[in-house]
């Protein structure tokens, strides 16, 4: 009851603060597919009654305080540090704290200022860029490509993630090799596979596939392409357009 | 016979004016070629000094070492820029051996991934799985039982021992230590023989699954193990004696290749590579998973940061490796190995048929003769699989490379959303410029051998 007390006598500007800024992280942040019907089935008549089965996109919930454990003591450092540099708090677009790992969603605009101040602040002191990955949640999500950095810190032996989202349209987000030197080879192989443009990068070449490659091979809605079969000429449909349960 | 006698002459540089006169129509000089970078030679064997006249003086020469040299480790191209013998520059290029795991994976079941995964750092397989099996544990918010965790451990260190048994023959192979190389591969077939006889397969194990391992190790496995560790432990001798003291050994390896702690962590660089320029830095000790802080063992350091300090750190990783396995062995109890969850348990009831290996017959009569909810369960794990709850999770392991991690992506289905992985010697790989820059070509051949890439984890 006291806890509804006092939240009730919040004063309404938080509640105007979190409203559109929720709404529109809502928007940018979701990490999954919305399916409807089940079995995968589509173009015919639905027999199953499951056809109007409608199941939203996931979007990671916003964690709320505390974090719990070491994550608030990493959050608050965060964002002093973050003050000192003149980084606003508002660059922090959302964060997650799932499965015992904390994700800091972070605006493109400060990843590398952001990533320095993970670095080098000395109680945070995330030292090595444990690994860097694109991720890419399909056609139909908003800021479907996810440049994805998993920070370690070796002198307090803590982890967490760095994420920045983009459109397809436009996939740009500055390098952090300066700060990482080791996100050189890993950003490449983004690039190679996600085509995630990243900035100032000092040679953004492809790295895996031949350099004359064309497209992005690990996008979602990268064409794939079936197997010939010697049985009067039949095809193995490529594997995104076999029948699939999800 | 004066034939004979001319020849030699005419072709040796500087000689005298017949032989100048003659150069233009030598039959050996290099080709050469204007582009737009200048003019490139190319150069098919012949004398330094034939090499240096035909290029004006120019000592700057660019080549490629690879990615068919032998002694590259693999389908590795390395670029060098030399002056003399010195290498000025080194660039690494990869890719040759890409397979696309990861994208295939997205079109397979969770349980299917680790037959993908198992592939990659072929070197690893064991740690490969159980990093993957972890990670989906994790997205599942499940834990393997004791038992499992257990032979997990066995099995990683197993694989440690002829991950490092490989990197001892093929770095002794590549600067020209045959016997080296006999050794290291005869006693890698003792671990690979042993692997079989625990998990059915040499490599490509897929015996770790998500939730456990797939089954139960044989009955007299305990004095099988033991067995091969006193076998070990009665070779290990042998090569300190072949290499720790030898000159040979230490002046190709002494003080070469120096990466020091900094620029380890820039770079990315775990594994022994890190250990070797002094930071203690081990996953099994510093974040245990799988029940490692149960055990006893030491992480072997030093501060030389040089290739020979690698090698003396992978031999003493074999002797931890061993003492972990015998504790394994003791730690053993009897219990289940999988995770007690019908939805999630793979129904392998695996037993050796008259076809090689297939389901127990007793599982077959029950799912077919007498519950065919069994056989519906059976069938939609199979061909369906389970669903993963949505999320994400980064999940690393000790790998003989250093940290393996796998970074799981779910949307909620019965496939992964994306898997990828972060491949010890992919990312060590980019340390091999600031190691090999300003060495000479042989000390090329000694850091890569030092780094251990393995291809098929760096293209993947």
């Amino acid at each position: 009851m006291s806890g509804d007390e006092s939240s009730g006598g919040l004063p309404e500007t938080a509640a105007e603060h979190t409203g559109p800024t929720e709404e529109a992280a809502t928007e940018r942040m979701v990490a999954g597919r919305a399916r409807k019907g089940m079995f995968g089935v589509t173009g015919s008549g639905d027999t199953s009654g499951y056809g109007g089965l409608r199941v939203p996109a996931y979007v990671p919930p916003e964690a709320e305080r505390p974090y719990g454990g070491w994550f608030d003591e990493v959050a608050d450092e965060l964002f002093e540090g973050m003050k000192r540099r003149g980084i606003p708090d508002s660059a922090v677009l959302r964060i997650t704290v799932d499965r015992g790992e904390i994700t800091f969603y972070v605006d493109r605009e400060h990843l590398v200022e952001i990533c320095r101040t993970f670095r080098d602040e000395p109680a945070l002191r995330f030292e090595l860029c444990s690994s860097l990955s694109g991720v890419d949640y399909g056609p139909d999500v908003p800021q479907r490509l996810h440049s994805v950095c998993h920070l370690t810190s070796l002198t307090y032996r803590r982890r967490i993630r760095v994420e920045v989202a983009v459109d397809v349209a436009d996939p740009h987000v500055p390098s952090v090799v300066d700060v990482y030197p080791t996100a050189d080879f890993q950003e490449r192989e983004a690039w190679d596979m996600y085509g995630i443009v990243y900035d100032d990068h000092p040679a953004l070449t492809r790295i895996l596939m031949p350099d004359d490659w064309d497209g992005h091979p690990q996008r979602k809605d990268y064409p794939l392409g079936g197997i010939p079969v010697e049985y009067k000429g039949a095809e193995v449909p490529p594997p995104d357009q076999r029948r699939s349960y999800t | 016979m004066s034939i004979d006698a001319e020849t030699p002459t005419g072709s040796r540089p500087g000689g005298d004016g017949s032989g100048g006169d003659r150069s233009g129509g030598d039959p050996f000089a290099a080709s050469a070629r204007e582009t737009t970078e200048g003019r490139v030679y190319t150069v098919t064997g012949g004398d330094w000094e034939d090499f240096l006249d035909d290029t004006q003086q120019e000592e700057r020469v660019v080549i490629n070492l690879g990615p068919q040299h032998p002694s590259t480790h693999g389908v590795l191209r390395l670029v060098l820029e030399l002056e003399g013998e010195t290498v000025t520059k080194a660039r690494s290029v990869i890719g040759y051996l890409h397979t696309g795991i990861e994208k295939n994976t997205e079109y397979r079941t969770w349980t299917q991934g680790v037959t993908f995964v198992t592939r990659m750092d072929y070197l690893a397989p064991l740690h490969n799985e159980t990093a993957y099996s972890l990670g989906v544990e994790k997205l599942l918010r499940v834990s393997a039982p004791e038992r499992a965790e257990t032979i997990r451990v066995l099995l990683m260190e197993l694989n440690r021992i002829s991950s490092h048994l490989v990197f001892l023959a093929t770095g002794a192979m590549e600067l020209g230590s045959t016997t080296g190389m006999t050794f290291g591969f005869r006693d890698r077939e003792e671990v690979l023989h042993l692997l079989e006889f625990l998990t059915g397969l040499r490599m490509n194990h897929a015996f770790i699954r998500p939730g456990g391992v797939a089954q139960d190790i044989p009955e007299n496995s305990r004095e099988k193990v033991l067995e091969f560790c006193k076998v070990m432990e009665s070779r290990l001798p042998d090569y300190d004696k072949l290499f720790s003291g030898q000159p040979i050994w230490k002046q190709r390896l002494k003080g070469v290749g120096y990466l020091p702690l900094d620029a380890c962590l820039a770079l990315g660089t775990t594994g022994p590579i890190l250990r070797s320029a002094g930071l203690a830095w081990d996953l099994r000790k510093v974040e245990p998973y799988c029940g490692y802080e149960q055990f006893d063992f030491e992480v072997p350091t030093s501060t030389d940061a040089d290739c020979y300090s690698r090698f003396l750190l992978r031999v003493e990783e074999i002797r931890q490796s061993l003492r972990i396995v015998r504790q394994c062995m003791d730690k053993l109890e009897p219990g289940p190995v999988m995770v007690d969850d019908p939805k999630i348990a793979w129904p392998a009831q695996l037993s050796i048929g008259p076809d090689g290996m297939g389901n127990s017959l007793d599982h077959v009569r029950k799912i077919m003769g007498q519950s065919m909810e069994s056989l519906i369960h059976h069938f939609k794990l199979v061909t369906e699989g389970f669903d993963v709850p949505p999320g994400q999770a980064y999940t690393p392991v000790e790998a003989p490379r250093g940290e393996l991690g796998y970074h799981h992506v779910s949307d909620g289905g019965t496939r992964p959303m994306r898997v990828h992985v972060r491949d010890p010697s992919f990312v060590n790989l980019q340390a091999f410029p600031a190691m090999a820059e300003g060495g000479l070509v042989a000390d090329v051949i000694a850091v890569v051998a030092s780094i251990d890439p393995v291809m098929g984890g760096v293209d993947r």
